[in-house]
């Protein structure tokens, strides 16, 4: 019973990648680029930045860089919470 | 450890410290930025813990969760900075001072006084993440299990 679920798990699985791997696209061909190229175009001009990646992280998308540094300070908060002396 | 470790140590932190600082001051022109310069300087706060162990650490009194602190709120200034476009607005870029020389557009090898508030919030970013590794990792070393040496 057990070997027949992990069977039906692995083609399933296994028949879902081969479906998306049969539509693929060629590699680094995306289906829409055109904010990729707003991107290369436009992120000199308007975050005066040379790092495309620097001037999505920190500019266009700051809102996504505020998340993961309360994520950080979360986890901080956290590991000092668990290991701290209860008893002083 | 013993003293080639801790000889090793005391001459590749620095060296380590100030290559984090590099990643982090050159994050707007080069591969890099505040999170990875961080963790690149928090590596050495992991080989001072390696090298002499975890109360030595605590004896030096470096001021992680300060950074820290410091760090989240200098971000979330320097992004109401651009309030008054939109919040996370470059509000700094191309105005002259500070990191606002004007950007040359298309493939140049980059101008360090450029990008606005993207170099400072990749400094405050950097010292946050420094900070709140630092603390993780010497929480981790002082009170995470017996010390094995």
């Amino acid at each position: 019973m057990r070997r027949w679920g992990v069977v039906v798990t692995f083609l399933i699985v296994a028949g879902c990648l081969l479906l998306g791997a049969a539509r693929m696209r060629p590699f680094g061909a995306p289906r829409y680029d055109l904010m990729d190229r707003y991107f290369n175009a436009f992120s000199q001009r308007e975050a005066a930045t040379n790092n495309v990646v620097t001037a999505i992280v920190f500019d266009y998308r700051g809102y996504d860089t505020l998340g993961e540094a309360t994520v950080l300070f979360t986890a901080v908060i956290g590991v000092a919470l668990v290991l701290r002396r209860l008893t002083r | 450890m013993s003293v080639v470790v801790k000889t090793i140590a005391r001459i590749l932190v620095p060296v380590i410290l100030v290559f984090g600082g590099y990643v982090i001051l050159h994050g707007h022109l080069t591969p890099g930025g505040g999170f990875q310069g961080g963790a690149v300087a928090a590596s050495a706060v992991a080989l001072l813990l390696v090298a002499f162990g975890a109360p030595a650490v605590k004896r030096l009194k470096a001021p992680f969760s300060v950074l820290e602190d410091l760090g989240g709120i200098a971000f979330v200034v320097l992004a109401f900075l651009g309030l008054g476009f939109t919040f996370f607005a470059n509000s700094l870029a191309g105005m002259g001072g500070l990191f606002g020389a004007p950007v040359p557009t298309g493939p140049n090898a980059g101008i360090l006084n450029s990008g606005g508030t993207v170099p400072l919030m990749n400094w405050a970013v950097g010292f946050k993440v420094l900070g709140g590794l630092g603390a993780v990792m010497v929480l981790f070393g002082l009170f995470g299990g017996d010390d094995d040496r």
